[in-house]
């Protein structure tokens, strides 16, 4: 009995033992294969406990889902805040769905092998209210921050920092050691400091409303006035951090009120650029020739309609349409130009008040040409997506690309066009005809040539105004005439003859009617605007550069 | 004896006006017919039975009262266009201020009879929720206060733009910019709810003037006869003005401003008071254009309507009174046709207009039938010296580029 | 009673105003030549876009003086009757109208009408009036905008245009407008203009450009027979014209004066001779 019990004593520390030691030496591939299997098997449980109905469970699987490091997670979380995650009712399978034809198309959540089509009453939606949102929001945030693409770590910050709580600190601390883009860098500290603000020990607390000073994060300033305002009332908070949010308070004001000022300057200058074109363009006829061509407006509308066209022929490649528009516009609008030369304002050269009735009468054609041909509504002009988006410099200050590219767009086209005048052959013989006539055509210049193109290269621009004009606005028979009055203005306004008045005269009246819109509206703006012009023409009739000397008077 | 001298005192009147349609035959024949027309149109109208052929619907009572409304418009710009130079853009706008100012004491006459019975408050303001009437709204429930601010609005304005450009020399292409952005900030500004004007909409829905039922035929019939007699005192206003040593001073101004003022004339003076008249002749005309087409909205300051109403004066003949009456008739009753007729032609029409008329018909209709019966007998044509002939802007242009 | 007799009194017709006899030239009661000059101007300087056309020129016309002005191309000639008539404002310098009047503060018409006329290089007279009309326009009369609108001529006033205009030899075409006139035509009615403006002082702008030689004769004629009770300045180019009627002459070189003196003095300044004849 002894030996027997002996003997099994052996037995069983032997089994222990080889138990102990099998664990030791057993081949890791075989442990790996048990893990990952554990995991799989983990990964579709709780996938099925999503089709529980109780809000309460289904969040349990979701903190479970969290925790589960697969790519898997992302594209279901996303299904299912967009009501695409259904599961079958026969065997409550999660499934991904897509409505095809009154049908459902069902997809395996773990291999998006397609299972067929089911009708309606097979399935069910896996419903979610909001706090589980908002939950499913802040693991893909999460999910986000470990992405190799700083940009999209970025945004997940930014995610993240709408709610932050102890577990985001923990998260944004862990996160901010590995972190090195500063921008990401920059939002992982607010939102610490977002969290640390709360925090009994007064100099975190300081610290963290000195970072939230230089945020301009809604949230940031949110938090700091409200301890700055709470700490009005309140005895318990210390004066070092009444006074620090304070002062943060201010700090983040004035860099708000300075970008909301980056951002009125730069619609100024933005529409300060939408008047350049067309006024440019303008200032060649006018100023140059003295033709007043009323017919300018309809010529910006025909470089608009030319890339409604373009866009038309070309549906597939919107990008590049539009830049081939710019050269299809000038020379469209430029061949009416010089057709309206040759038909009509040849004949009344040196009678300013007779070309303006007549290309008024033109104007009206062009209208009603449109309207007949391509219908008096308004036509849409797509823009590429090279053009649409926005730049975000930072929250507080973001620049819409289309804006920005006719921006630029416009003082390239002023840069070419006095270049042009300049240096070339045309420009040098087109001053001496305006100059004088008599001596250009003794010396060989054939001044109606000269005429018709100086007509056509203003038509062109204005061509080209229309071709920008279209990415801003929708295009309709009636596009010129809301422009043709603004753009006298900033003729007269900078002085007739000159382009760099044109130039300071279209920038500064954008500017100026942007910084007035705030507080007198739109429509008020543009009067006063037109009020100031009136005035201003009174005291200098000859705008802000006049051109000087005898030949003037 | 008194009885003599009242008789004296209407042949010195009637003298004087023989004197001022003395030498203006095209004057003299319109006159006859607009007088014409007074009889004509009541007596067909009020007097023939609706069945006889001659009876005249009202409605054509109402298109001649429009068209004799423009044609007045047309007399005002003719004044400072045709003889002194000053191509107005803005007149419609002066035309509209006195509609508006009109519409005004209409709306005031309207009283509890709007649609929210409110008896102080146009029905708009009570829409907009406004408690009391705008200071600018009082003493428009008055016809004489508002029948002075016709003149005296539209007036004013002209008086302070045209002071200010005046002064400063803004001339020629300039000035017609000015005032064409003068008429278009007006625009924007009447479309504003906040104006106290009634946005958008304008002001509608009259219903009687000096107690007369609007919608009455007689009504209508006196407001015609009143267009009428308007149109022929103003005609006779504006001759007296033409053949004055004023408007010898004006013909020189358009034609050599800078040498009149070496002549000692203070030039900035008499076209600051040549524009405020024909701005006061405007804002009469549109005064009597409200209460017969029953609506006034900021649509009449659209910078289309001033230059429209140039190219009536320029198909007429500028420079010739009744020329721009002749013009105004003309196109408006070309326009009622086509926009009847075929509406998708108008527009190509009026522009065709504008490019012949100042291409081929620098004298207008009146210009090609002087030359016309010129062939025939041409002693006429310098017989008629008072009559100032439109020497064209060319000539203009030249002097100032060789002073 | 008395108010109508009195009314009476000035309706009559065979009444002769004041006004209407003076034949007084046209001047401000401002204007005081008690010290003999009747336009000073003084370092009169004016610059167009950094070229010199006037530099601190200094001259002195006399009352009652004729003056001829002469000078080669760009020499300031017409920027000096600017400068007086008020078209153009010295950058520096006074210009004064006898001793009291600073023309530099007044305006084109109110210079004219304090006494100043000016006849223009190119003839402008208004081509859509008459030749009648225009003189009367040109007439010292009331130039204010209310009186125009009444002001009628009476005979005396249209018979001293009539003269005028035979003078100038236009009589025939006085009902023709101003736009068939040929050049020479034209030349006469602008100084028959300023015949009528009657000022106390006449700037003559090149009148004989494009007249004959007959004609030549009778404009010398007449502007001589001017001076004394007017002061006349005469720019001109044709030197056989400022020789006939030239008592004094001032040369005018790159905006100031080169030489003054009469006419052999001047045709014999070194000076003088250098300009005109190049360096």
């Amino acid at each position: 009995m002894l030996q027997n019990s002996g003997s099994s004593f052996k037995l069983i520390s032997i089994a222990i033992l080889t138990v102990i030691l099998a664990l030791f030496l057993l081949p890791l591939p075989i442990v790996q294969a048990a893990q990952d299997s554990a995991k799989q098997s983990s990964f579709e449980q709780i996938v099925t406990l999503l089709a529980q109905k109780s809000f309460k469970e289904k969040a349990k699987a979701l903190d479970a889902l969290s925790h589960v490091d697969d790519e898997r997670v992302e594209r279901i979380l996303n299904a299912m805040l967009e009501s695409r995650l259904y599961y079958l009712k026969s065997d409550k399978t999660v499934v991904f769905t897509e409505k095809v034809d009154g049908l459902y198309q069902l997809n395996a959540v773990l291999n998006q092998e397609s299972l067929g089509t089911v009708k309606k009453k097979k399935i069910k939606k896996i419903s979610l209210n909001n706090k589980l949102r908002k939950k499913i929001r802040l693991i893909l945030a999460k999910i986000k921050l470990s992405h190799p693409d700083a940009a999209v770590r970025y945004s997940g910050v930014k995610e993240l920092l709408k709610k932050t709580s102890a577990e985001t600190l923990f998260l944004f601390r862990e996160l901010r050691i590995q972190e090195n883009d500063d921008a990401v860098l920059e939002a992982i500290d607010t939102g610490i400091a977002l969290s640390e603000i709360e925090s009994t020990d007064v100099s975190t607390q300081l610290d963290a409303i000195k970072v939230l000073g230089e945020s301009l994060l809604p949230v940031a300033r949110a938090k700091v006035a409200a301890l700055a305002v709470a700490a009005g009332n309140a005895e318990n908070i210390d004066l070092k951090v009444r006074q620090a949010a304070e002062k943060s308070l201010k700090k983040i004001d004035g860099s708000l009120e300075f970008y909301a000022f980056i951002e009125k300057l730069f619609f100024g200058l933005s529409l300060g650029s939408v008047l350049l074109l067309a006024a440019i363009g303008l200032s060649i006829t006018f100023g140059v020739m003295g033709v007043i061509n009323m017919a300018h407006g309809e010529l910006i509308m025909i470089g608009a309609y030319t890339t409604y066209v373009i866009q038309l022929l070309m549906p597939n490649n919107i990008g590049m349409s539009v830049i081939v528009a710019i050269p299809a516009a000038f020379i469209v609008a430029g061949l009416v130009g010089i057709a309206i030369e040759r038909g009509v304002i040849r004949f009344l050269y040196g009678r300013p008040l007779e070309t303006l009735l007549a290309t008024f009468g033109i104007s009206l054609i062009l209208q009603q040409l449109v309207r007949s041909v391509f219908s008096p509504l308004n036509r849409i002009v797509e823009t590429p997506a090279w053009m649409s988006g926005s730049w975000e410099i930072n929250s507080a200050l973001a620049i819409t690309y289309n804006r920005l590219y006719i921006v630029i767009f416009s003082l390239m086209v002023f840069f070419a066009l006095l270049v042009f005048l300049k240096k070339s052959v045309f420009g040098l013989q087109m001053r001496a005809v305006t100059q004088n006539r008599q001596m250009a055509k003794s010396m060989g210049i054939r001044s109606t040539w000269v005429d018709a193109l100086t007509f056509g290269l203003g038509s062109g621009i204005a061509g080209v105004a229309g071709v920008a004009l279209s990415q801003l606005t929708n295009v309709g028979p009636n596009l010129g005439q809301a422009y043709i009055i603004d753009s006298f203005m900033v003729v007269v306004f900078g002085g007739v003859g000159n382009l760099w008045g044109t130039l300071v005269g279209a920038f500064s009246l954008g500017i100026v009617n942007k910084f007035l819109e705030p507080w007198a509206g739109a429509v008020l703006a543009k009067i006063l605007v037109l009020v100031f012009i009136i005035l201003f023409i009174q005291s200098r009739p000859k705008g802000l550069f006049p051109q000087k000397g005898r030949a003037a008077e | 004896m008194a009885n003599n001298k009242v008789t004296d005192q209407k042949k010195a009147y009637q003298s004087k006006v023989m004197m001022l349609l003395k030498s203006d035959k095209g004057g003299s024949i319109l006159i006859a017919f607009l007088l014409a027309l007074a009889v004509v149109v009541p007596v067909c109208n009020l007097m023939v039975p609706e069945s006889s052929a001659l009876y005249m619907p009202t409605y054509i009572v109402v298109l001649l009262g429009k068209y004799l409304c423009f044609a007045l418009l047309a007399l005002a710009l003719d004044l400072v266009w045709g003889y002194c130079g000053i191509l107005s853009l803005g007149h419609a706008a002066f035309f509209a201020l006195g509609g508006y100012a009109m519409g005004m004491y209409l709306m005031r006459q309207v009283g509890d009879r709007g649609v929210y019975g409110n008896p102080e408050l146009p029905d708009f303001m009570v829409f907009l929720d406004w408690q009391a009437l705008p200071w600018y709204w009082f003493g428009f429930d008055q016809f004489w206060f508002a029948m002075l601010m016709v003149v005296v609005v539209p007036g004013l304005l002209a008086y302070v733009f045209g002071w200010l450009a005046f002064r400063s020399r803004v001339t020629g292409v300039y000035l017609s910019i000015m005032t064409q952005a003068l008429t278009y900030a007006l625009l924007l500004a009447f479309f504003r709810n906040e104006m106290g004007f009634g946005g958008n909409n304008g002001l509608t829905d009259f219903k009687d003037i000096l107690g007369f039922n609007l919608q009455e035929d007689l009504t209508r019939v006196m407001l015609f006869l009143a267009t009428v007699v308007c149109l022929v005192l103003s005609y006779l206003a504006c001759r007296y003005i033409v053949r004055s040593k004023m408007g010898r001073v004006v013909v020189a101004v358009r034609d050599a401003e800078s040498r009149v003022r070496f002549l000692g004339y203070r030039v900035e003076h008499y076209k600051l008071w040549i524009f405020t008249f024909s701005a006061m002749l405007a804002g009469i005309a549109g005064a009597l254009y409200v209460p017969q087409v029953g609506i006034i909205n900021p649509g009449e300051f659209s910078p289309l309507n001033s230059i429209e109403l140039v190219v009536w004066v320029a198909l007429g003949g500028r420079g010739t009174l009744y020329g721009a009456i002749i013009g105004a008739l003309v196109v408006n009753y070309a326009k009622t046709y086509f926009t009847g007729a075929f509406p998708e032609v108008w527009l190509f029409a009026l522009g065709g207009l504008f490019v012949v008329v100042t291409l081929l018909l620098p004298k207008g209709i009146i210009g090609l039938i002087e030359k016309q019966s010129g062939r025939f007998s041409k002693k006429r044509k310098i017989k008629s010296k008072d009559e100032a002939l439109p020497a064209s802007e060319s000539k203009q242009a030249l002097q100032r580029n060789q002073t | 009673m008395k108010t109508l007799q009195r009314i009476q009194e000035v309706m009559r017709r065979d009444r002769v105003f004041d006004f209407v006899v003076a034949k007084d030239p046209l001047a401000s009661p401002l204007l005081d030549t008690s010290h003999g000059p009747i336009l000073y101007l003084e370092d009169v300087s004016v610059s167009f876009d950094g070229f010199k056309a006037l530099n601190k020129l200094t001259l002195y016309i006399d009352d009652g003086e004729l003056r001829c002005i002469i000078g080669p191309n760009g020499a300031g000639k017409t920027t000096m009757m600017d400068v007086i008539t008020g078209k153009t404002r010295p950058d520096e310098g006074s210009v004064y109208f006898g001793q009291r009047l600073n023309l530099t503060r007044m305006s084109e018409p109110e210079i004219a009408q304090a006494g100043i006329g000016r006849k223009f290089q190119k003839p402008t007279v208004f081509e859509a009036l008459s030749c009648f009309e225009n003189l009367e326009l040109a007439m010292d009369l009331d130039k204010r905008v209310w009186p125009s609108l009444t002001q009628r001529l009476n005979g005396e006033q249209s018979d001293r245009i009539d003269e005028v205009l035979q003078k100038i030899g236009l009589l025939s075409l006085r009902g023709d407008p101003g736009e068939r006139l040929s050049h020479g035509q034209k030349q006469w009615l602008e100084i028959g203009m300023l015949l009528m403006q009657n000022p106390r002082l006449l700037l003559v702008d090149e009148p004989v450009a494009g007249m004959t030689h007959q004609e030549m004769d009778q404009t010398a004629e007449l502007l001589t027979s001017l001076a004394g009770q007017h002061s006349v300045v005469v720019v001109e180019h044709d030197m056989e014209f400022v020789r006939s009627i030239a008592r004094k002459v001032t040369v005018l070189h790159e905006g100031s004066v080169l030489a003054e003196g009469d006419m052999d003095t001047v045709a014999n300044d070194q000076k003088v001779i250098e300009v005109y004849l190049g360096e």
